[in-house]
């Protein structure tokens, strides 16, 4: 039985944690607020460009000279896997059911004979993978020092990408980040970006005149569209990390708020039960006289 | 016909103009060029820059490094790499690319330096526009 000091320190602790946490989930509101609104401020750019790099792609896939961006190498025997998490943690479930995606699909990849590596983004991400994929890792993009994400950003993570595809290094490049879907609600999402995926329906297009050529452009859009492509999943990521830390601090709030309740009453017992064995004790001396 | 078309100004991180305009000179790489209503659909990547519309309310003039623009009869959509209203801000980012350009045309030689001494000139002149 814990004395009333103990609880008293203990109930001081909690109460101090669950101020942490508020403030954390406050903090993480605000901040969400700021990265749904630069999400959505993306959107429109990489709409657009997704629309153009499919038509686009659409009419020049299956032509021999159809950039290697788009058509690949030829193989898929080497898999570069970018996989993007947070630099913090705190966040609940957020860094953990990325990697568990990207290390599932690093696993079946290599049963399957091919040849895994794997960059990461994000400090939380190369911890986790550390451990037991250690061997595949080939580089980390450090964003600690980034407030808010950049479109620069974006761009020193494709440069990297473009780098080593250009140097043969690898075949196929998916990028795994965290859909932001809701505050509760966050999906680990692996998508392709080399080769670009052009989907089948393609639907009536407009003719379009290019200039300079199709193909001109399509290799001046292509790396555009990757980088577009790895903005739009930082800030996807962005949002659903402060999401995720979001509810993650308000369970942490509530909790600490039913613990609170429940020393409380354990402390209010104790309490009476000394000053009850206290009186006892006066009356059964007085009796005893 | 119509008078004014749709225009929207839009880079990876906001959307920097949208409304109605008559006219859009845009810095094509193969040239400048203007969009009006009903012009042709064209698909063009653009060099860097200025961007000139002409609205309702007068002409607004943009400072865009590379991109593509789409135009359709009903309206233009710009995608810039990076844009920005012309000002102190469009040139620093103009200059640097000067320089940037300089330097790389300087360790170069052959074809692949003229196409960049062009660029440098190019972009003097931009910058000596826009003052």
């Amino acid at each position: 039985m814990p004395s009333l000091k103990d609880l008293k320190n203990r109930i001081g602790s909690v109460k101090s944690t669950r101020k942490i946490t508020k403030a954390m989930q406050m903090v993480a509101a605000a901040k969400l607020r700021r990265a749904q609104d630069a999400a959505e401020a993306a959107r429109p750019y990489a709409e657009k460009m997704a629309d153009v790099v499919n038509g686009l792609a659409a009419s020049v896939a299956g032509s021999d000279t159809a950039p290697k961006l788009l058509a690949g190498t030829g193989s898929d025997q080497t898999h570069l896997l970018v996989v993007m998490t947070a630099e913090r943690g705190l966040c609940g479930g957020f860094n953990s059911s990325i990697v568990k995606i990207a290390r599932y699909r690093a696993e079946k990849l290599v049963s399957e004979g091919k040849t895994v590596k794997i960059l990461t983004v994000g400090k939380k991400g190369r911890e986790q993978l550390k451990r037991d994929l250690g061997a595949h890792l080939v580089g980390h993009i450090d964003l600690s020092e980034v407030k808010r994400v950049g479109y620069e950003n974006a761009s020193d993570i494709s440069k990297k990408i473009f780098e080593m595809f250009d140097a043969g290094e690898f075949d196929v490049a998916t990028i795994f980040f965290n859909r932001f879907e809701s505050v509760i609600s966050q999906v680990p999402t692996p998508r392709q970006i080399i080769p670009a995926e052009v989907p089948e329906e393609a639907g009536a297009e407009m003719l379009y005149e290019y200039e300079p050529s199709e193909e001109a452009i399509l290799a001046d859009l292509l790396p555009r569209s990757v980088t577009t492509q790895i903005f739009t999943a930082l800030l996807e990521n962005a949002a659903s990390e402060q999401g995720a830390r979001m509810s993650a601090m308000d369970n942490a709030t509530r909790n600490a708020g039913d613990m609170i309740d429940r020393l409380t009453i354990q402390y209010n017992r104790s309490r009476q039960a000394a000053i009850t064995k206290e009186l006892i004790e006066i009356i059964s001396g007085a009796e005893a006289l | 016909m119509a008078d004014t078309m749709q225009f929207d100004l839009v880079s990876p991180e906001r959307k920097l103009a949208s409304g109605a305009v008559r006219a859009v000179q845009i810095p094509g790489a193969e040239g400048d060029l203007t969009a009006m209503p009903e012009h042709a659909p064209m698909i063009t990547t653009l060099r860097p820059g200025i961007l000139i519309t002409e609205g309702e309310g007068g002409e607004s003039r943009y400072v865009v490094t590379g991109g593509f623009a789409e135009i359709t009869p009903a309206g233009t959509t710009v995608l810039a790499e990076r844009a920005f209203a012309a000002g102190p801000e469009g040139r620093a980012v103009l200059e640097a690319l000067l320089t940037e350009t300089r330097e790389k045309a300087a360790s170069l030689s052959g074809p692949d330096k003229d196409v960049l001494d062009k660029a440098a000139g190019d972009l003097e002149r931009t910058i000596a526009a826009l003052a």
